[in-house]
This record gives C-alpha cells, sequence and structure tokens, in this order.
C-alpha cells in the first residue's frame, strides 16, 4: 500500500466514521437494525450539495444535512413505534422513499461541486498542509468531535434512557420512558450522523450520487463488528470509539483488497459489497462457529 | 388509593382460542394497604396487574389512582405512580448498565429527562447508603453492570429500585419464585421491611399460601378471571391454610387446584 492509498484509507475511514457511529447507535444500542442508513448517506450528500451549490457556507450545509438525516430516521421511528411496522420493514421502506426523495432533491442523479468550496478546500488553505494530509485530519477532527457529543450524550439522563431502551425496553417504560419516543430520537441521531458521514463525502469526492448509499449498512455493520472485535466494547466510551476504529480497519482493508491481484483477476471497487457481506455474514456467525467447535 | 371498577380483558378477542383472561373485576385499595394475591394458574393475576400497570389497553372497565382515572394512560404514563417489580431477575433491571445507572435511571421514574448527567455526584451517595441496607455488599459495587449480578442480587436491585422514588402503588408478581428457597426468604425481608418503612399500598401476587395468609391486611383470591375471595381484618390475621381452601370449595363448589401452589 501507498502511503497516498493509506493516506486515502484514513480520510474514508474517518469520513464514513460518522455513518458508523451511527449504525453503533441503532445496532448495538437501539438493538434495531436500521436501513434507512442506505439512503440518509445519500440524503445528507445531496442536502448539502445543494447547499453548497445555492451559495451556503460548506459548514453550514452540514447542519442542513443532519437536520434532514435527523428526520428520516425519525420517519423510520414513527413508521416502526406509531404505526406498528416491522422495524426492518420500516428502515427498507424509508431508504425506498429516500431514493426519490434525494432525486427531488438534486433534481438529476449527481450534482457536482467543481468550482464550489468545500470543506476539504477551505481546511487545506487555512491549514497550509497538503490535501492528502489535511483531509484526513480535518475528518478525523469532525468525526472525534461527534464521538465525544455521543460519548458525553450517552451519559446523561435521555442518553442512558436510550440505552435502557434497548437493553430493557419493558424495565424502562416501568420508570416511565416512553420508549417510542426514545427510539425515534435514537433513530434520528443515528442517521443525523450518517447523514453528516454523506456530506463529509460528498464534500471530498466532489460531488453527491444517488447511487452513493448502496452498502452503507453492509460497510457500517463489518466496521462495527471489526472494531468490537478487535478493542472490545466494554463500556460505552470504548465501544463508541471501537466504531471509528473499526471504520479506519475496514477502510484500509479495502485499500489493501483494491490492490489485490490473483494472476489476472483483480478485485474492483464493484466487488466490495460482495465481499463486505461476506465479511458480516462471517463475523455474525464465527462466535456460534466457535462455541460449537470447543464444545 | 386504587379504584379498578369492572376490569374486563379478552385476549384474542373473536379468535378460535380466545380467553376472557379478566371478568368484570373491581378491586379498591385503601392508602398504605398490603393486599397478597393468590389464585391457581391462568387465574388472571398477572393480567389484573398488567392492566393497572397500563402494559395493556381493558375491554371495559375503569382504573383509578388517588381519584385520577388513568384508563386511557400509556404504560409509561402510569409508571409515575407505580413501582413493579417482575417474576424474572433479568426483567427488572438493564444487564448492559451499571448498578449506579440502574438507580439513577429509578431516581427519574416519573420525571422528564433531559441532558443533566445521567448518574449525580450527590446521588451516588444516596446509591451507596440504600444497597448498604440490602446487606449485598453492593454498595462498592456501584460500577458493576448489573448483568454480573445473581438472581437474587438483581432482584433485591430491583426491589430497591422499584421504591426509590416513592410510588403510589406497588405491584409484585410473583417477584421471589424464580429464586432459590433462602434468596427468596432475604427479597421477601426487604419487601416487607421496605413495604412497612414506607407505607406503600401494595399488591403482591404470590403462589405461597403461607406467605399469602402471613404477610399483608387483606388477601385476594382469583380464578377464572373473578376475585372468588376476599378476606381482611379479624379473619385475615387468623385464617389457616385450611380455611382458605374451605373458602374456596365452599365458595366454587370445587376443590382447589394449583399444580404451582405451595400449601406447606
Ligand atoms: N399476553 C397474553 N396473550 C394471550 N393470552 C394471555 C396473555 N396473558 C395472559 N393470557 C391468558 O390469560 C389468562 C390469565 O393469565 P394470567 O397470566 O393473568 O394468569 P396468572 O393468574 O398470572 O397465572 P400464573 O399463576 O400462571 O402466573 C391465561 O389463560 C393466559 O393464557
Ligand atoms: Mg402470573
Amino acid at each position: 500500500m501507498t502511503s497516498y492509498a493509506f493516506f486515502g484509507s484514513l480520510e474514508q475511514g474517518f469520513a464514513f466514521g460518522l455513518m458508523v457511529l451511527g449504525v453503533y447507535l441503532t445496532f448495538r444500542v437501539l438493538d434495531f437494525p436500521d436501513l434507512t442508513v442506505d439512503g440518509s448517506l445519500p440524503l445528507g450528500a445531496a442536502v448539502s450539495a445543494v447547499a453548497i451549490d445555492a451559495g451556503v457556507h460548506p459548514a453550514l450545509s452540514l447542519v442542513w444535512a443532519c437536520g434532514a438525516g435527523f428526520l428520516a430516521g425519525a420517519v423510520t421511528g414513527f413508521l416502526n413505534t406509531r404505526l406498528r411496522i416491522l422495524h426492518l420493514l420500516a428502515s427498507i421502506l424509508t431508504m425506498i422513499a429516500l431514493y426519490s426523495v434525494n432525486l427531488r432533491i438534486m433534481g438529476r442523479p449527481n450534482l457536482t461541486l467543481l468550482g464550489k468550496p468545500t470543506l476539504v478546500d477551505l481546511f487545506t488553505t487555512a491549514s497550509g498542509l497538503p490535501q492528502y494530509l489535511a483531509t484526513p485530519l480535518l475528518f478525523a477532527l469532525v468525526t472525534v468531535f461527534a464521538a465525544g457529543v455521543l460519548i458525553w450524550f450517552l451519559r446523561t439522563e435521555l442518553g442512558l434512557a436510550l440505552l435502557a431502551t434497548g437493553d430493557n425496553p419493558r424495565m424502562i417504560r416501568a420508570l416511565g420512558v416512553n420508549t417510542g419516543n426514545t427510539v425515534i430520537l435514537g433513530l434520528g441521531l443515528s442517521n443525523a450522523l450518517t447523514a453528516m458521514s454523506g456530506a463529509l463525502v460528498a464534500q471530498n469526492q466532489g460531488g453527491a450520487d444517488v447511487n452513493m448509499g448502496v452498502g452503507t449498512i453492509v460497510a457500517g455493520l463489518a466496521s462495527v463488528i471489526l472494531g468490537e472485535t478487535v478493542f472490545g466494547r466494554r463500556s460505552v466510551a470504548r465501544a463508541v470509539l471501537a466504531a471509528i476504529l473499526g471504520s479506519l480497519l475496514y477502510r484500509l482493508a479495502i485499500g489493501l483488497a483494491l490492490g489485490l491481484k490473483l494472476g489476472s483477476f483483480s478485485i474492483t471497487p464493484s466487488d466490495l459489497n460482495l465481499i463486505t457481506a461476506l465479511l458480516v455474514v462471517l463475523a455474525l456467525t464465527a462466535p456460534r462457529m466457535k462455541a460449537k467447535v470447543f464444545s | 388509593m386504587l379504584r379498578a371498577e369492572g376490569i374486563v380483558k379478552t385476549f384474542f378477542k373473536g379468535g378460535a382460542n380466545e380467553v376472557r383472561a379478566l371478568n368484570n373485576v373491581s378491586l379498591s385499595l385503601a392508602e398504605g394497604e398490603f393486599v397478597t394475591v393468590i389464585g391457581s394458574n391462568g387465574a388472571g393475576k398477572s393480567t389484573f396487574l398488567g392492566a393497572v400497570a397500563g402494559v395493556f389497553p381493558v375491554d371495559q372497565g375503569r382504573i383509578f389512582l388517588n381519584n385520577e382515572d388513568m384508563t386511557a394512560w400509556p404504560e409509561w404514563q402510569r409508571a409515575a405512580g407505580i413501582g413493579r417489580v417482575f417474576q424474572d431477575p433479568a426483567q427488572g433491571t438493564c444487564p448492559g448498565a451499571t448498578i449506579e445507572q440502574n438507580l439513577a435511571l429509578a431516581l427519574k421514574r416519573g420525571q422528564p429527562r433531559g441532558l443533566g448527567p445521567g448518574v449525580r455526584r450527590q446521588d451516588r451517595e444516596l446509591f451507596r447508603e440504600q444497597l448498604a441496607r440490602l446487606g449485598l455488599g453492593l454498595e462498592n459495587r456501584l460500577r458493576d453492570p448489573a448483568g454480573l449480578l445473581s438472581g437474587g442480587q438483581r432482584q433485591a436491585l430491583s426491589m430497591l429500585m422499584a421504591v426509590l422514588v416513592k410510588p403510589r402503588l406497588l405491584l409484585l408478581d410473583e417477584h421471589t419464585a424464580a429464586l432459590d428457597p433462602k434468596t427468596a426468604g432475604q427479597v421477601l425481608d426487604l419487601t416487607v421491611r421496605l413495604v412497612e418503612e414506607l407505607g406503600l399500598s401494595t399488591l403482591m401476587v404470590t403462589h405461597n399460601m403461607r406467605q399469602a395468609i402471613g404477610l399483608g391486611q387483606r388477601l385476594v383470591m382469583f380464578h377464572r378471571g373473578e376475585i372468588v375471595l376476599d378476606i381482611r381484618g379479624e379473619e385475615k390475621r387468623n385464617l389457616r391454610v385450611e380455611d382458605l381452601l374451605q373458602r374456596f370449595s365452599e365458595v366454587r363448589g370445587e376443590e382447589f387446584t394449583s399444580d404451582r401452589a405451595l400449601l406447606t
């Protein structure tokens, strides 16, 4: 792996790290398999790109993206908790609907940001670093800050109620928490993070594409599982940091895989979803296999 | 205090296996009254507690707590006035959260939760003090996940959590049934101590007739979705197991059977 590719993987790892934090929040904290992220990642990208295109400051466009992502997650939560649609199906419905929404927002399948100022440009200029270093540094700052906020939040009264909603909903209802509301809040936050991730990715690759969200949930799961396998999840703070490190490891692994050549066969970016899906299957079944072998 | 009037609850309504779990049940509790509840399997005891706690809506009837009609309230809203301990020790605590976090969650029962710190420093002192009274050494394990505790320890913790904010009504559904006899005895002692100390209005379901007779000021027996016996005062104080069985067969014209009732 060239150092250029290495920094490229880091920058991806941090940019998608926000999404991985979101997936951690739904998959691990709320115990809610949320596929909305496949739609909310391009949603964030679209909103940010359209906003920047309209002259909004790229930093401010992140706020807009977050808001849109929160709404998307809240819709899934509403479908599940108020209309009693199965969680998985509820999230698929939102994800599919978002495809149309994203096309509406952009007015076309993709929108380029060529010639427009992005956060990456602004930070590179301001820091004086070469872009291949400035970008991962910028994304690291954003993602680590978000992780800090998430850890802080999960230790507040509301945050504890959210943790308990995933852990033991019956008990926390008996303690006076409206679990419907905490689920909606959790999904909203998760998709706000995911949309922000999409916005960073769009600003980094110079545009938004309506198809850029395909496979987001699988990549998110792979990162979360990879992170907790390597770093553990004994405490909330540790699990949150493990999610980010998992994201970095995952993107590094992909960077390595893409350079791989077996004779005339080489792995292309279009193979990644298959490989990642296999990885997640392996990770999800490995603990059980291990238990079987050793019992 | 608690007033339930004409509660009807049918499961699988209209279906082939329709069950009328509660058939016109009315029960009023006086302030501070400790009522034990017995009945054979499927008699409707848990369903009644569930109806009071708002776990599901009832088909008919009204439920008041301190003269407030809570029939239409969801479970979480009723929780402001009701403390509960379940039969399954795993149900009463959050396994992934620490002991102090569980207590902090309980300390906010019935209050809005905001962005303040989940566990406050000054609350830790209270938690330690309260845990010390359990005599289980948990006061030194505030930061251990509740999932590490044994069934009995968890049930004691659940008991403490249910009363940490004084509830208007305490609902106990066979909360010692899953424990070994010694631990069950300890948790029961704790229950009695807390109920008496705080003067809590309590409904306690048990399969142990001795317990039902020995504890509280009043005993209610459920049978096939109805309350068939309601014994209190002098009569309750002098009650023996044989009397109870006798009274039951008088009322129902059949023998009392329960595969889990402990007669000794
Ligand atoms: N959630 C439910 N769905 C369907 N049927 C139910 C449900 N809960 C209870 N029932 C039925 O209602 C009836 C009363 O059950 P309930 O659990 O109240 O009995 P119980 O007196 O608590 O019995 P036990 O002593 O066995 O706990 C039973 O026939 C039971 O099968
Ligand atoms: Mg029961």
